[in-house]
């Protein structure tokens, strides 16, 4: 255990006595040295210490290697909070100060986010609880609904958020034209916008048919039907015909995964609805909050712009006096 | 009972009593909460965004009167002392207003799931079809559509157009003022066009709600339904009216016809968006493409629905054009 030939000359022992070549410590020692270390740390000073540094728990190693920063109300702790936090770092540091405004948002885009978040988490703890076979699935609703403990609160907040987030995207679209925050350079971010709207309207409808009950099967029913008149690629549409389009080869046989709405229908309405939809709208999610980000932020409210201050027609921008 | 409840349209007087209970089955139905949620909610933030735009456009007047004033101001209607910070930060201003709208939307959430439960009906059964068979709310519209146009029109064009016509909003709207602010004033046209659209979409899917019922008969607010009525009305096409018969003559009078339409609905939308001086300066900013487009768009989707909701139910004309392979 001794170190027979030690390079340095003089090692210092964490006590802080000098320990020479001449005299290694013996075992002996070297215990009650250490024994000597704990007592002092089991002084009711040093614990009532200890205890007190874990009161304030943001001061814990613990703490510190999760969020890194201080939490203080100091400018460069709240800037730092949110740019090294993966969730909030969607944030900027700052903003506009009338940005933060109800009546200019309305928060109607964060508040659809926030709905496609729970009706990610409902909408998973309801795949605990189904099977997208016909027969079963219907089963699996009533049973959901009678046995499950909270299935019944489960499943109407899974239906009733989706209405919720329709309407979100709606009045979130509604204050984005009525505030003019498609303009310059944001006109590609509404277009993503647009696509994502029309994606939030098909995962409502996907889920309409999974309950399999007569209300969603004729409502998938008559919406598919209308797929059969697709100009050119449906069986009654105008041309179809004419390009070969008969009930087992046009759109709506690939839609429904047959001619009728069966168990081929209620598992691609399943997929799309649980995975391919979802994962597509996460993607322009992402696609669409980097570009608010990029495109400068929330669009305002901004200083108001004058007609006196248009530039010529040609010109795209607007001479701006108050930035 | 034979009644004619399409009648009923031009001649309110036809309508019985009401029918508080047939209202009530109707408004209440848990899934029609959403759209008469949406009658209030609407209103409500039309009347908020406009209130702001009243504002901002008395500034804008303010300002555009007094070019000193202009240079000096901080142009918003909002409050503002020099020694403010333009900025705020995220942490906390922000995100406690995020976390305050989480919170209040989990309770919405939660006591509509709790108050409210979501509609199951029997196995599905292909062999009986429900009356009426409607389509979820925000597609009821889409479904009201399919009265006045053939499904390729209703169920697949019109709503691709709807589509390419938004995302084509941003770049044929040739105003560079507007950006970030309420303002009326100042975008008229496109908030205007944007609006009809808007509230277009809301009146078919609140038609397609309240007013259709069994056999997507036209039912009044109020009016029973009646499952077993039976209709007295006979659609006609535009060219047997004028005693067009036999093909080419139909489809070519079709053809006219549908042309004429867009020349005329053109020139009115011309007429509406060159109207005040500032329109014209902006029509001057306008390239050719964008004007062709929006007025395509314009044309296609926000005048032909009204005018041919208007030929369907006040003068039962069915098609305008009429050809071998698809009839408008």
């Amino acid at each position: 255990m001794e170190p027979d030939k030690p390079d340095t000359p003089k090692v210092t022992s964490s006590t802080g006595v000098a320990v020479t070549d001449e005299a290694p410590p013996s075992f002996k020692e070297n215990v009650r040295e250490e024994l000597d270390l704990l007592k002092k740390k089991v002084q009711k000073d040093a614990v009532l210490e200890e205890v007190e540094a874990l009161k304030d728990p943001t001061r814990s190693q613990i703490y510190k290697s999760m969020f890194r920063v201080k939490h203080e109300p100091t400018p460069r702790a709240r800037s730092l909070g949110v740019l090294t936090n993966v969730f909030l770092h969607l944030h900027p540091a700052k903003i506009n100060r009338d940005a933060v405004r109800f009546s200019y948002t309305w928060g109607m885009g964060g508040i659809t986010f926030y709905l496609f978040i729970v009706l990610t988490f409902t909408g998973i703890l309801l795949m605990f609880y189904y099977h997208p076979s016909k027969g079963q699935a219907f089963q699996d609703i009533i049973y959901l609904e009678n046995d499950v403990p909270f299935g019944k609160l489960l499943r109407n907040m899974h239906r009733w958020g989706a209405h919720l987030m329709v309407i979100t995207t709606w009045l979130h679209m509604l204050r984005v034209v009525l505030t003019g925050s498609y303009k310059t350079p944001r006109e590609f971010n509404w277009s993503v916008g647009v696509v994502l709207l029309v994606l939030t309207l098909l995962l409502s409808f996907t889920g309409y048919l999974l309950p399999d009950d007569q209300l969603g099967f004729w409502a998938v029913t008559v919406g598919t039907n209308m797929a059969r008149a697709t100009p050119g690629l449906g069986h009654e549409g105008p041309f179809g015909a004419q390009l070969g389009m008969t009930p087992y080869n046009d759109v709506r046989f690939a839609l429904l995964g047959g001619s009728i709405v069966d168990a081929n229908a209620l598992l691609r309405s399943y997929i799309w609805h649980c995975i391919a939809i979802p994962v597509i709208v996460s993607v322009l999610l992402a696609v669409h909050f980097w570009r608010v980000r990029k495109d400068g932020g929330i669009s305002g409210p901004a200083p108001v712009q004058l007609e006196s201050e248009m530039r010529a027609a040609g010109a795209r921008a607007v001479k701006q006096q108050v930035k | 009972m034979l009644r004619n409840p399409q009648s009923a349209i031009l001649n309110p007087q036809l309508r019985g009593s009401m029918d508080w209970g047939q209202l009530w089955t109707i408004v209440s139905a848990p899934d029609n909460v959403p759209i008469v949620a949406m009658l209030f909610l609407v209103p409500f933030f039309l009347w908020m965004g406009f209130k702001q735009a009243k504002a901002n456009d008395r500034l804008i007047e303010e300002l555009e009167a007094d070019p000193k004033l202009a240079k000096t101001h901080h142009r918003k209607t909002l409050p503002w002392k020099p020694h403010w910070a333009r900025e705020l930060h995220v942490w906390p201003y922000l995100l406690r207003i995020e976390f305050l709208a989480v919170i209040i939307v989990t309770v919405v959430l939660f006591v509509w799931s709790i108050t409210l439960n979501a509609p199951l009906e029997e196995p599905s059964n292909p062999n009986l079809t429900m009356n009426p068979s409607k389509a979820p709310w925000y597609f009821l519209g889409l479904q009201e559509m399919l009265v006045y146009f053939d499904p390729w029109i209703a169920g697949v064009v019109m709503p691709s157009l709807i589509l390419v016509g938004l995302m084509a909003f941003p770049y044929v709207d040739s105003n560079p003022l507007g950006s970030g602010y309420y303002s009326w004033k100042q975008r008229r046209i496109a908030v205007g066009s944007f609006m009809v659209g808007f509230i277009m979409w809301i009146s078919l899917i609140f038609i397609g709600t309240f007013i259709r019922g069994p056999g997507w008969v036209w039912f009044w607010p109020g009016q029973t339904w009646d499952h077993n009525v039976q209709l007295y009305e006979i659609n006609r096409d535009l060219p047997d009216i004028f005693g067009i018969t036999g093909q080419p003559w139909k489809g070519l009078f079709g053809l006219i016809v549908v042309g004429l339409f867009y020349v005329v609905a053109g020139l009115i939308i011309h007429v509406i968006i060159t109207w005040t001086k500032f329109d014209k300066k902006i029509f001057q900013r306008t390239t050719l493409l964008q004007y062709l487009v929006f007025q395509f768009f314009a044309i296609t989707i926000l005048v032909s629905m009204p005018v041919k909701l208007l030929l369907r139910l006040g003068f039962r004309i069915k098609y305008v054009m009429v050809t071998p392979w698809f009839n408008i």
